[in-house]
């Protein structure tokens, strides 16, 4: 298995611009891999709530990696980066029991699972957009569909609903936060109807 | 849940992203180059920030794709949005079939640039923001094609009213094609309206170049602020625009239809272009009447009532259209 290369500390203090490609990358072949990596993470590490941590130290790994030249194949190396940080947390913290990330070593198996189909066709595609928002809770969702799908303002929907407008702002960033997390994160199962 | 000494670090994350989230909310609403600068600045700062806010920005953006559940919804009002629906043998079946062509045309997909189709329903108005960080608006009864090639940046206008505030890149010039006009962007903010029988840009700040699809480049015209170019089958005429009248014309950016000294004729056909609820009016004498007025896009029955009470017209609201005589 490959080894991530180790990153410079320094490196967010020389940061160069954001790449677009970087970006690009990113979002086509990292994001579509989140639900394996957090179903890693949660496998591997018992605090739950470090999950989001964990996750955001491995993106900020492998696009540092990436701007100077993108990993190929992604998902290896991904579940590398993902170790490392693991290993690296534990070592930093030391008082995580070391059995915390015992089946480490069990790796190859999660990076050999399937995916999620990164070719998912246009009308998978709306499906799964539509379930996403059903899971959303129902003033969430109002106003997720009513900025998104009707393309209004924040003082309109706040009109709409009744609400003010600081509570709508609120609304849409945690529905931004939630759609994230059901897009991403969530088990590719979610996909079915049921 | 056993305390091992990671409070500091813990729920960083979280925090990130909910400023994350609270730029993509100012994006999708309210945005201007101070935001820009501020916003710029805050990416720059870590890759935690950007890797946060591109994942909820990819989310969002795949959101976009819900505004083809509205055409659905439109066409059969029945539906609700977020109605739960049964799986459908056959559209499983088609499903199967299609994902092999999908797989097998992946290749050549990802490698030609995406058209991406942005459209409005009468009534209604809309913002993109393109990857390069152009943001597009349509306004009512719209339809737009956006192609990001590694060349060019092109949109087709294939009907109705956008305003476009392009991020400027010499080496990716952004066309916006109109009927056979085309436009060239060379830095700039303006607005092109495309009816049925007439055409019209105009240019609110950089320069665009204008000219004809299928004729020599050097044949068209360079449009300097403040000029509104309007071309129908029979003539073309440009004029320059105050600031306040332009943006009069860009009333509809903020829900508002705003009039000054327009005729009665005017006023309506301005109306239909926003609802379904048609204004006539039947006379002359009516038709030439001029008046000096905002109102909301949408308020068709504000600006009927206006008509009965303050002129002292005949209003007759017909349910499917109001007819307005002397």
């Amino acid at each position: 298995m490959a080894e991530a290369p180790e990153i410079p500390s320094d490196c967010e203090s020389r940061l160069q611009l954001a790449a677009p490609e970087v970006k690009a990358w990113f979002v086509r072949e990292v994001l579509p891999l989140e639900a394996a990596l957090t179903q890693f993470l949660h496998r591997n590490w018992r605090k739950g709530s470090d999950i989001a941590d964990l996750r955001q130290e491995v993106y900020v790994r492998i696009c540092q990696v990436a701007q100077k030249q993108p990993p190929e194949p992604v998902k290896p190396f991904l579940f590398t980066v993902a170790r490392n940080v693991l290993i690296d947390r534990v070592r930093h913290t030391q008082v995580v029991p070391i059995e915390a990330v015992s089946d480490l070593d069990a790796l190859g198996v999660a990076v050999d699972a399937p995916g999620p189909d990164r070719t998912v066709m246009a009308r998978d595609e709306l499906r799964r957009l539509e379930i996403a928002l059903d899971k959303l809770p129902q003033r969430t969702r109002d106003v997720v569909v009513m900025a998104r799908v009707e393309g209004l303002s924040g003082r309109e929907i706040a009109m709409r609903l009744g609400i003010s407008e600081p509570a709508v702002s609120q609304q849409l960033e945690k529905g931004m936060r939630r759609l994230a997390d059901i897009l991403y994160s969530a088990p590719p199962d979610l996909r079915s109807d049921t | 849940m056993s305390n091992d000494g990671l409070e500091n670090t813990c729920n960083m994350a979280d925090t990130i992203e909910a400023t994350a989230a609270a730029w993509l909310r100012h994006r999708q609403w309210d945005w201007n180059a101070e935001c820009e600068a501020e916003f710029n600045a805050w990416l720059t700062e870590s890759w935690s920030h950007r890797v946060a806010f591109w994942r909820l920005e990819a989310a969002w953006n795949r959101a976009e794709r819900l505004t083809a559940l509205r055409l659905n919804v439109i066409a059969s009002p029945s539906r609700s949005l977020t109605e739960k629906k049964r799986p459908h043998l056959l559209k499983t079946i088609a499903s199967v079939g299609a994902a092999v062509l999908v797989g097998l045309s992946a290749m050549w997909w990802m490698s030609r640039p995406v058209e991406r189709t942005y459209s409005t329903a009468i009534g209604d108005r809309r913002t993109i923001t393109l990857s390069d960080g152009s943001r597009i608006e349509l306004n009512t009864d719209t339809v737009l094609r956006v192609s990001m090639g590694s060349k060019e940046r092109t949109a087709f206008l294939d009907g109705g009213e956008a305003y476009f505030q392009i991020k400027h890149d010499p080496s990716k010039p952004f066309v916006v094609i109109a009927d056979n006009h085309r436009i060239t962007d060379l830095g700039t903010k303006f607005v092109v309206r495309d009816d049925p029988d007439h055409f019209k840009i105009a240019l609110l700040d950089g320069r665009v170049r204008l000219d004809t699809v299928g004729e020599p480049k050097q044949s068209g015209i360079l449009l300097k602020p403040g000029q509104e170019l309007t071309s129908t089958a029979r003539s073309t005429s440009t004029e320059y625009k105050s600031t306040e009248e332009l943006s009069n014309e860009l009333g509809w950016k903020r829900g508002m239809l705003i009039f000054e000294n327009v005729s009665l004729a005017d006023v309506a056909s301005e109306f239909n272009r926003y609802n379904s609820k048609k204004l006539i009016i039947a006379d002359a004498a009516a038709a030439h009447r001029t008046i000096g007025a905002s109102f909301p896009t949408g308020n068709v029955d504000l600006f009927a009532q206006m008509a009965r009470d303050v002129l002292h017209l005949h209003v007759e609201d017909r349910g499917t259209e109001i007819v307005i005589s002397r």
